[in-house]
């Protein structure tokens, strides 16, 4: 059944050597179960030992209608034998479920790059669906690559016959027949998905045994049409890693776990008020199931209700947090003014998707840096810290508790959708060697003749924190301007000005560690500054660059507001500094606004990550 | 912290040093009073008590409560109050607000506060206009309003407050007016009922909405136009020569006169706080053809918001215990034993 239409000619293959890493998309309709497959290849690549990054790509329709350009869900996984940065450029290899997987995805595949195909689904329908005048897997058009077309759909419902499942219940199997295949593919062990198949069906025994016979029918084809041509087995050896308990980690699940850890290490309960939108949801998802770290979770009717009930909570005592994506940040906005007036510990979660508006749901951007740093009525400055992939979101989290905590403050942590979803191996971390930062509430009550002040200030210019139930501190606190010391109502010019200067000062004075280096020099001819998801890319672009012998160092930022103390020397020992950035130039304008430096903007705003090679483009044409 | 042990307080105790700034004549200074004569009766303790409030005039009370106070922003006082509440159910919480901050910009916390049944008092203040905005028409204005922002008369229906409290699942709906003396009793069944409980507290603006309800609250008028309702006791009025009953063909309540105090034969509805289908009725009640129904309208107590929260975290924290190391190294987890590229 299977057929070689193109085979690679001896140059082509030489034109790409065996890699290191590979890269492979596996597109199909948003019903045949594609986000599933790639995150049980993900789990099987990490069993492999391989270092690896992911990238969901799916729609926000929760099922579009099948067949259709606009329901295609994808998932990328880079994965390789040296560190991987980024889910990877082009794709080595696309499984295209149906013409419209292929259609929207064929064009990054790499020339000479394997398309897998399910002839099964190329039918005249659904060609005329992905708006195919004719069928690409016969006319032609496809023969820069290698392509394989199965017939995975008849394959599949040959497997799981002896099950007796009705059509559509066998089909549904389709993507682990195609699992299977992958999992052939690139040597990679079935187990631990065979136990994953019997836990999740428990209930369902044929299901179970269905899904696992399509798995072990798509291994067994890829041993029997090896002798096909195309298909061949590729083995990627582990990666460089340090020895220690690994796991993989999403963004969202590292955000949830260091939100723990911070209440914890602050000996604080943990209230976390949130409401559903993509893609910030899951973190909700993780902390509920977490009660028994004194963690409440309260799914509010609102955005606004959801940071409200968050301020409430810390006024009473715990820890508030509460999660959202741009819109629903917007939302939240006016109640951050009041949590900064009031001075109350906060973190808000902001899981940046592409905007303005609704914008888009499911793709990634960073474009609301803006949002984070000013986009407050008055003079409202807050800390903002940005998590550059999964595994860094859970020190962002904790250090934005403690910054929470120990001025407090709301803190914004930024991440974004491709954070929140992607997966990649996390070294488990020795809670061992965290610092506790015990926080303190108020309860000594003023001697006789004495107020309580409750905007009196420490050191760090944070104000006590009293807590209703506690004798004696009993005071009023709001959202209009308070007098110095007392907190009482005052609209006196002077002292509004003072405080002004106060809850800037306060902020500003945040300890935050130097910005250092992640790769080359501290100074030079070329800076490329980067803050979140774009770490990957940038690394990566970087360290090829070096390797041709240009002068170029990388810095990312972690600590977005206040930024590090030693930036500003930082910044001017180069000569050009590049921030690219997946929006047009936010952080560029925050540089140039504060050090008055020449940061030239590459922005990219199509909802996509960034290539490295768009990243190095922009390096060989700066120190051209 | 959270000493329970009651004290003994006087009303003065819950007065603060604050500069009350309410206008002069204003109806809020006699619900101050109302509430700081009530707070020694229900044996309050300042330190475990909290007033949270939203935006507007009614919403500076807490800034003249020797309690802990929140003054937040408008409309989502209930929002703060469930989050108070959850970090900690031992604290006594009371909700000010208004008709414009819990109707119009609130009015979605207000329906979720009481569906959830989030253990709070709840004091809406209703003046039917925007007082701190300087009078524009609100919510609860009647039609015909004329304001700086409807110099022709507004056109929209009006909002009623208790018949929004029990459609949102409120278990507990009372009103009373400012100034009468019968409010620190239905403060205190607020009080004492377990979960959201809504008063609708009619408040003189002085300034802008001067006299408003004078034609049931004015002494002349008092006896004809309320009927205040007590649990167990007849719905009579007009010193008991009128009456509410059931007219039973169009299912829907009248006016009837009570002759030598016959209450019975004349069909008179008995009060029974737990009918929420006569609780239905009595919301809906226009004023005018009906008198203005006074005192607790329903109270029927049912498993409070944050005790069902505290029970389910405590049930699924039992017999577990919080191990970080553990939690961070769940999952599907492997073993690097040494570094596999060392040659």
């Amino acid at each position: 059944m299977a057929s070689a239409a193109h085979t690679i000619t001896k140059a082509e293959a030489t034109a790409h050597p065996p890699a290191e890493a590979v890269v492979v998309r596996f597109a199909g309709d948003s019903g045949d179960g594609m986000q599933l497959t790639g995150g049980q290849f993900t789990l099987s690549t990490a069993l492999a030992g391989n270092d690896l990054a992911t990238f969901p790509d799916f729609p926000a329709e929760i099922r579009a209608p099948q067949g259709t350009l606009f329901g295609v869900s994808a998932f990328q996984i880079n994965f390789g034998s040296t560190a991987i940065e980024t889910a990877g450029d082009a794709p080595d290899v696309l499984v295209a479920m149906n013409p419209a997987a292929l259609k929207t995805n064929v064009d990054a595949l790499k020339p000479g790059g394997l398309i897998i195909a399910d002839e099964g689904e190329f039918g005249d329908r659904n060609l005329a669906k992905a708006k195919y005048d004719a069928n690409p897997l016969d006319d032609g058009s496809l023969a820069k690559w290698q392509l394989m077309k199965l017939d995975i759909s008849a394959l599949t419902l040959e497997a799981v016959k002896p099950f007796g499942l009705g059509k559509k219940e066998a089909l549904r199997c389709k993507n682990m027949w195609t699992l299977g295949l992958a999992l052939w593919m690139f040597d990679r062990d079935r187990q631990p998905i065979v136990d994953w198949l019997k836990a999740k069906f428990a209930k369902l025994p044929d299901i179970a045994e269905a899904n696992i016979a399509a798995l072990n029918a798509g291994h067994a084809y890829g041993e029997t049409a090896e002798l096909a041509g195309p298909m061949q087995k590729v083995s990627i050896a582990a990666a460089p890693t340090e020895p220690g308990l690994y796991r993989t980690v999403t963004g969202a699940e590292s955000i949830s776990l260091g939100l723990v850890a911070g209440a914890q290490l602050a000996g604080l309960k943990l209230f976390f008020g949130g409401y559903p939108i993509t893609p910030a949801s899951a973190i909700l998802h993780h902390l509920a199931r977490l009660k028994e770290f004194g963690v409440t979770t309260f799914q509010a009717e609102d955005e606004i209700a959801a940071i409200c009930a968050s301020i409430g909570a810390s006024y009473a005592g715990q820890l508030g947090i509460t999660s959202s994506s741009g819109p629903g940040i917007a939302l939240k906005t006016e109640a951050m003014g009041l949590a900064i007036m009031t001075e109350l510990p906060l973190v808000i979660v902001n899981s940046q998707r592409g905007g303005p508006s609704t914008g888009l749901p499911t793709k990634t951007e960073q474009s609301d840096l803006y949002q984070a740093v000013y986009g407050r009525n008055g003079d409202a400055p807050l800390p903002v810290i940005a998590a550059r992939s999964p595994a860094d979101a859970f020190d962002c989290a904790i250090e934005a508790v403690r910054i929470a905590t120990t001025y407090m403050t709301p803190v914004m942590l930024l991440t974004d959708g491709y954070i929140a979803n992607a997966a990649e191996p996390w070294k488990v971390p020795d809670m061992a060697g965290y610092a506790p930062f015990p926080v303190s509430f108020m309860t000594d009550a003023p001697g006789e003749g004495e107020a309580f002040m409750p905007y009196a200030r420490d050191e760090k210019l944070a104000r006590p924190w009293a807590i209703p139930g506690t004798p004696g501190l009993m005071h009023r606190i709001g959202g209009i301007e308070k007098a110095e010391g007392t907190g009482n109502i005052d609209y006196a010019p002077e002292n509004h000005a003072r405080m002004t200067e106060i809850r800037r000062d306060k902020i500003l004075g945040v300890d935050v560690p130097d910005q250092d280096i992640e790769v080359g020099e501290a100074g030079g001819r070329l800076a490329i500054v980067g803050w979140g998801s774009t770490y990957g890319p940038i690394l990566q672009a970087v360290r090829r660059a070096r390797a041709k012998g240009l002068d170029v160092s990388h810095i990312h930022i972690r600590h977005i507001w206040p930024l590090p103390k030693n930036m500003a020397v930082l910044l001017r020992s180069f000569e050009h500094i590049i921030v690219p950035e997946m929006n047009t130039g936010q952080l560029k304008t925050l540089l140039r606004d504060q050090y008055l430096v020449d940061a030239k903007p590459l922005n990219k705003v199509s909802g996509q990550p960034f290539m490295i090679a768009e990243i190095e483009a922009a390096i060989e044409k700066a120190l051209a | 912290m959270n000493d329970m042990t009651p004290i003994v307080t006087a009303p003065k105790d819950w007065e603060t040093d604050q500069e009350v700034r309410w206008c002069p004549g204003c109806g809020d200074y006699a619900i101050l009073k109302a509430v700081q004569r009530t707070m020694p009766e229900i044996g309050g303790t300042p330190a475990n008590t909290v007033f949270v409030s939203g935006i507007g005039c009614s919403s500076r009370f807490p800034y003249y409560m020797e309690t802990y106070g929140f003054h937040t922003i408008h409309g989502r006082a209930p929002a703060f109050a469930t989050g108070i509440k959850l970090a900690n159910p031992e604290l006594d919480v009371w909700l000010v607000t208004g008709d414009g901050d819990g109707l119009s910009i609130g009015g979605n916390h207000t329906m979720h506060v009481l569906r959830r049944n989030l253990d709070t008092q709840i004091l809406l203040f209703n003046n039917e206009i925007y007082g701190l905005t300087k009078g524009q028409y609100s919510p609860t204005s009647r039609e015909g309003t004329r304001s700086p922002s409807t110099p022709f008369g507004s056109v929209d229906h009006p909002a009623r407050p208790c018949a929004f409290a029990l459609g949102s699942g409120g278990r507990f709906v009372a009103r009373a007016y400012d100034v009468s003396k019968q409010l620190p009793d239905v403060l205190k069944a607020a009080h004492a009922h377990k979960g959201a409980a809504f008063i609708e507290i009619f408040q003189n603006c002085i300034v802008y909405n001067a006299d408003v309800f004078a034609e049931f609250t004015d002494k002349k008028n008092a006896s004809s136009h309320q009927l205040w309702l007590t649990d167990g006791e007849p719905m009579l009025f007009e010193k008991g020569a009128k009456g509410i009953a059931l007219d039973r063909e169009a299912l829907q309540l009248k006016v009837v006169d009570v002759v030598d105090g016959d209450w019975q034969g004349a069909g008179v509805i008995v009060h029974d706080v737990k009918n929420r289908a006569v609780a239905h009725m009595l919301v809906e009640m226009r004023f005018g053809p009906f008198p203005m129904a006074l005192g607790v309208l329903y109270d029927d107590p049912h498993p409070t918001f944050e005790s069902a929260v505290v029970a389910q975290n405590r049930e699924l924290s039992e017999g577990k215990t919080p191990d970080l190391q553990a939690l961070v190294s769940k999952g599907q987890t492997w073993m690097v034993e040494k570094e596999p590229r060392t040659e």
